[in-house]
């Protein structure tokens, strides 16, 4: 198997007459970070559905865990994990009911279900209605579903939206470097991002503004990036 | 006039077959026994109706091949095509009314299976362009009227076979498409004036889709010259672009 | 087959190696969760089955005073029982994938290493359950209100019309929907597309219940009008099945 988690060469994605991602090309190995930047409308959550199957490329191509997309995206999609800001949950369902749902959906067996909320520290309220539940708790069972069949890469678009110090230290063994997966994540925070990065793809207009290892990356230029 | 190649043929074989069907139609064909001049509408609004649901057919084929090749060019054909034969169709339909009205005093009868059809057809595929509307992002409107026109092709000869069972009887005093029993001066009017009417379709048609294409370039060309931002975005719209 | 599901042993070690990966369920797995999601959904929030059947039941107030009578039999009874339950229908099918659409369904489905057709066969399945439940209350209900004929013998007769219709509104109802949701006139595009496409099988039901709701004559509805609902039925389900993958994907 391709030890290439991710390839891109001149990715396209055109929204009418707007081109969202235009020419991106980036390789990230597996196992390591790559941190997408840019203000928004930049690109950053189209790449990341890109990535994650949800939408097709118009052009150029892309390649995910060796699998060519879209043509095997059916191949790639039980690997990979997406936490987008959408939480994906069922308001008038129960964490616990929503978690079995998409375990369901995917073949994992219920039982990682407890495990997963006792590490988020929901267990005692895994019974209540999503829609009872704190904008903090709904992310955090976001984590939790977006883990559930231990893909291999994950794709985190701004994971810590709505998370306390307290919570954020709660998901870091799930989604953090500790998981030991390959990640491609952006934040709202470029330099937190960029702290926990081995690569960097900067984006303005859909564009590659810069590209390249997170240590060699001048932090004027990320500024620069966002204003 | 690349876009527009072969057009100005097809006006003039659609002149030439308009006139010659407008020729045999008053000079040739014989005068109905029972409904008198009036009789000759049935050699409009027969071969409209006639074009008009070939047209909704072709306009489902070509949806199947914007579905296959995802090549927007057959969305806009389809459209085009769905248009102009929803056009004619109100055209036909009308002419129909307007032909029962003058010959047996009532503006819509119920008896005949062929018109009742006809009018559920055109129902439905009056929610077309209302559908394409409503959806904002092109690729997905292209996609979603796609589905629409093949669904509603294929709903065409289901609905006209459910509607003549409905019938217990056809009435004999009937405005069908039934040429089965048209004499020979009959007949040969009747050819000439669908061939009339069908380069008449395919004439606006490819004028409309010439239209289009070109509007499509022109845009094209001025958002690589003056970027992106200088071009005003397209006003939301039904027509593919 | 036995699913990982079935073995907490294998799931509890599923590495990255890929030898221990969960396997995704089949398609009619895959479909058996959505309907047992959707059906829980509903019974916890009961939105859609009760406005279905009290809009059922003031229909027939309506007609009543619309109509100026007490009791209808034959065709009459048969077009305001088929024409109210395919207005009711409309209700469910403008609903079918509000909950999809506005929570992330759709996203969460598609994530998912599964066949995408299950979602049709999961969503038609669910509407004709809504269906059912509505007629087993609208059809006594229209027997008491405005039904002249007695409904004992006929029961059978009008059950096995009524199904062979609830395909029909299943199937063409879960296309329009699905259409329609995504559009910005959710609820408007869905009847205004959905009832012309239905108006074939609504023939064949009301035809067939015409015969059963009669005041004399057989309480069987004639074969022709049950094989156009039927062949009705069989078309639309391929055609479905064929085109809905492309609303799907984006």
């Amino acid at each position: 198997m391709s030890t290439t988690a991710v390839e891109l060469r001149g990715l396209v994605r055109r929204f009418g007459e707007r081109t969202a991602l235009q020419g991106l090309t980036v390789s990230l190995p597996a196992g390591a970070t790559l941190a997408v930047l840019g203000r928004n409308g930049a690109g950053k959550s189209t790449l990341l559905r890109i990535l994650a199957t949800l939408l097709r490329p118009h052009g150029g191509e892309a390649a995910v865990l060796g699998e060519s997309l879209p043509r095997r995206a059916f191949a790639v999609r039980a690997r990979i994990g997406y936490i987008g800001h959408d939480p994906l949950l069922y308001r008038d369902l129960s964490a616990r009911e929503n978690l079995r749902y998409h375990a369901q959906l995917r073949g994992v067996s219920p039982v990682r279900i407890e495990g997963l909320l006792e590490a988020v520290g929901m267990r005692g309220r895994g019974d209540e209605p999503v829609r009872s539940l704190s904008a903090g708790m709904v992310q955090r069972l976001a984590v939790c579903r977006g883990v559930l069949h231990d893909p291999e890469l994950l794709l985190l678009d701004e994971p810590r939206a709505n998370l306390d110090p307290g919570a954020s230290r709660l998901v870091e063994d799930m989604i953090g470097r500790p998981a030991g997966v390959t990640r491609v994540l952006t934040s709202h925070d470029p330099l937190e991002a960029l702290a926990e990065a081995d690569l960097v793809l900067g984006l303005r207009d859909g564009r590659v503004e810069f590209a390249g290892r997170a240590d060699d990356v001048d932090p004027e230029r990320v500024e620069e990036l966002y204003l | 006039m690349s876009h527009a190649r072969g057009l100005r043929g097809l006006i003039f074989a659609t002149i030439a077959m308009t006139m010659a069907a407008l020729a045999l139609v008053f000079f040739y064909a014989p005068l109905d026994a029972d409904q008198g001049f009036v009789q000759k509408i049935f050699y409009i609004h027969v071969p409209m109706a006639i074009v008009s649901l070939c047209g909704f057919v072709l306009g489902a084929l070509l949806a199947i091949g914007h579905l296959r090749t995802g090549d927007r060019k057959w969305d806009l054909r389809s459209y085009v095509a769905i248009h102009m034969s929803l056009i004619f169709g109100v055209a036909a339909l009308i002419m129909g009314s307007i032909w029962a009205k003058a010959s047996w005093g009532h503006w819509w009868v119920w008896d005949d299976p062929t018109l009742v059809s006809f009018l559920i057809v055109l129902l439905l595929f009056a929610t077309y362009q209302p559908l394409r509307f409503a959806i904002e992002d092109p690729e997905r409107q292209a996609r979603y009227a796609s589905v629409f026109a093949v669904v509603a092709g294929a709903f065409v000869p289901l609905n006209f076979i459910a509607v003549r069972l409905s019938q217990g009887f056809v009435h004999p005093r009937v405005l069908t498409l039934t040429g089965g029993n048209l004499p020979g001066s009959m007949r040969l009017t009747f050819t000439v004036a669908v061939l009339a009417v069908a380069l008449l379709f395919a004439t606006l048609c490819i004028f409309e889709l010439s239209a289009k294409r070109t509007r499509i370039e022109l845009r094209r060309l001025r958002r690589e010259l003056l970027g992106d931002d200088a071009v005003a975005a397209l006003r939301r719209s039904a027509a593919p672009s | 087959m036995t699913t990982v599901r079935d073995d907490p042993t294998a799931a509890a070690s599923a590495h990255a190696d890929g030898a221990t990966r969960p396997r995704p369920p089949s398609s009619l797995r895959t479909a058996r969760i959505l309907l047992a999601k959707d059906l829980l959904l509903e019974l916890r929030s009961l939105e859609t089955l009760p406005a279905m059947a009290l809009f059922s039941i003031t229909t027939f107030v309506i007609f009543h005073f619309a109509l100026d009578r007490t009791t209808v039999s034959g065709q009459l009874a048969a077009g305001i029982l088929a024409g109210t339950l395919l207005f009711a229908s409309m209700l469910a099918i403008n609903r079918l994938f509000v909950a999809e659409r506005e929570q992330g369904g759709f996203d969460g489905f598609l994530l998912a290493p599964v066949d995408r057709t299950a979602l049709l066969l999961a969503k038609a399945a669910a509407l004709f359950l809504f269906l059912v439940v509505l007629e087993v209350v609208a059809v006594p209900a229209f027997a008491v209100l405005l039904l002249g004929p007695a409904l004992g013998a006929r029961l059978g007769g009008i059950v096995v019309v009524l199904l062979l219709a609830d395909v029909a509104l299943a199937v063409i109802g879960t296309l329009v929907s699905a259409i329609a949701v995504h559009t910005r006139a959710r609820d408007l595009i869905g009847p205004i597309v959905g009832l012309p496409l239905l108006i074939p099988a609504l023939i064949g039901t009301a035809r067939g219940l015409g015969s059963v709701l009669s005041a004399h004559g057989s309480h069987w509805p004639p074969g022709k009008w049950l094989a156009i609902v039927a062949l009705y039925d069989l078309v639309f389900a391929l055609l479905a099945y064929a085109v809905f993958d492309f609303l799907l994907e984006d």
